[in-house]
């Protein structure tokens, strides 16, 4: 199976863990990220996820191969959502085998700031308001959604 | 003249009305094309936001463009 995937369809934990199992591994640490209802005070009813899918794929691989490079690793594998997602739906997924736990929670911690930070994937969200918003992580937070403190 | 495919995403794509589209272009780097891009249609970011790709594979914003092939302008990511 490939390593990373972009997923248009619903992410399925429970198969995507049995791809780890690994007769060296005594650890399994896995990461999901779901769709909250909220984003800096607003209410959030539901978002879409739009990739520049070659370079995705490309770059979540690389992490993936970086990741074996740097931690003693069993089996590395991420999927990331692309579509349109409602909340409680499950956004990303990373999952991580390795001999002992140490090196499987620093490994999957990781990945997921990897990802974060290098695949091209966008966010738009869609608020209970009727208003719509293209996330920008590097954006100044606003003054009333610091008074909200999320 | 450089011949692009220019490939547009997230809030750029939506400010720009497409995903794609082709150019002839002077601009000798993606800084340059981009500036003149923003000018032609509004771009809000400033081009210290944005991030750049060749054909596939990230590229800096002064690394020079090359002749034919496509250029990737992406806004800030927000995966995950």
């Amino acid at each position: 199976m490939t390593p990373f995937q972009l997923s248009a369809a619903p992410i399925d934990p429970a198969s995507l863990r049995a791809t780890l199992e690994d007769p060296t591994a005594g650890a399994l640490v896995t990461f999901e990220g779901w769709v909250r209802n909220h984003h800096q005070g607003r209410a959030v009813e539901r978002l879409g996820y739009s990739a520049y899918e070659p370079l995705a794929l490309k770059e979540g691989a690389r992490i993936l191969a970086e990741a074996l490079e740097r931690f003693p690793l069993a089996q590395a594998q991420a999927v990331h959502r692309i579509g349109d997602l409602a909340i409680g739906d499950c956004a990303v997924w990373v999952g991580v085998a390795s001999s002992h736990r140490q090196e499987a929670f620093a490994a999957c911690s990781w990945i997921i700031d990897a990802i974060k930070g290098r695949v091209p994937v966008w966010k738009e969200e869609f608020y209970a308001d009727g208003s719509v918003a293209w996330v920008d992580p590097t954006a100044e937070p606003s003054p009333a959604a610091d008074r909200r403190s999320e | 003249m450089k011949q692009l495919e220019v490939l547009y995403f997230g809030s750029l794509r939506a400010q720009r009305g497409t995903g794609h589209e082709a150019i002839h272009t002077t601009a000798e780097s993606p800084r340059a094309l981009y500036l003149e891009l923003s000018r032609q249609h509004g771009f809000s970011l400033p081009v210290e936001r944005i991030l750049f790709a060749v054909d596939d594979d990230y590229t800096e914003v002064d690394a020079p463009l090359p002749e034919r092939g496509t250029l990737a302008i992406m806004p800030p990511l927000a995966g995950g």
